[in-house]
């Protein structure tokens, strides 16, 4: 295993074991470290991160539907107008710099870090 | 269904692809309530759904982001396809500590990346790029 192949299987364990503790996807835990340790711009970490979440959730979502747990018309109601929403997000993201880009990942960082705490 | 609670699940939806293509998440965070408060879900169902729709958004966002050339497709399936490794190593770990001191050493880490990359977004100028 090449040292950049490590790397980003140290991200994949931190992501998994992120995403697998609390329920949630492993974007704040990949985005900064693309960032900080990949020297990534933020477009570029955010765009990577999306690919590796899809991969990520698609695995995840397969073992629920396994157990019958999830509701596809549920998912399809909530999902088309994010369909929408990433549509209008990814566009934006385009005309803003990257460095607003950072900030407001640095934003969403304490707020997921207040929310584990209490 | 009520039409309020319908109305809700979609703005609630817009809000999380919205905000995962300006920041790269994929919207659980939002996803998962709205199910849960608005749809009727179970909490459990409410995750496992919300995954289902993580997907979508998620597949599409790259897309997105590949033709505006900001996705490096192979480094993004490498840690994608990695990731069970985690699944395991946080098994353990969730085994062999307390989630409490999981849940602060990981509320730790974000705080440390938030203060480094705040410090990108105070400290450095560039262009804003052109629209495509």
């Amino acid at each position: 295993m090449s040292p950049r192949v490590a790397r980003l299987a140290a991200i994949a364990t931190a992501a998994g074991a992120f995403s697998g503790l609390f329920g949630v996807g492993g974007g704040t835990i990949i985005v900064p470290l693309l960032i900080l340790w990949f020297s990534y711009g933020e477009r570029e970490a955010t765009g990577t991160s999306l690919a590796a979440i899809a991969v990520i959730a698609a695995m995840a979502a397969g073992a629920h539907a396994l157990y019958g747990n999830v509701d596809p018309l549920a998912a399809l109601l909530i999902g088309a107008p994010a369909v929408g929403g990433i549509l209008a997000g990814t566009a934006l993201q385009q005309r803003i710099p990257e460095r607003a880009v950072a900030g407001a990942f640095a934003v969403l960082l304490v707020s997921s870090a207040v929310a584990l705490v209490l | 269904m009520e039409a309020t609670d319908l109305f809700a699940a979609l703005a609630i939806g817009f809000a999380a692809g919205m905000a995962g293509g300006l920041v790269g998440v994929g919207g659980g965070v939002l996803f998962v309530p709205g199910l849960v408060i608005f749809l009727g879900l179970s909490q459990l169902e409410g995750e496992a759904t919300s995954l289902l729709a993580i997907v979508l958004v998620a597949v599409v966002g790259a897309w997105r982001q590949h033709s505006y050339g900001n996705l490096r497709l192979k480094d993004g399936l490498v840690i994608g396809a990695l990731s069970p490794l985690g699944v395991v190593v946080g098994t353990v770990a969730a085994n062999a500590v307390s989630e409490r001191a999981l849940e602060l050493s990981f509320a730790a880490v974000q705080i440390v990346f938030a203060y480094r990359l705040a410090r990108r977004a105070l400290g450095r100028r560039e262009e804003v790029a052109s629209p495509p």
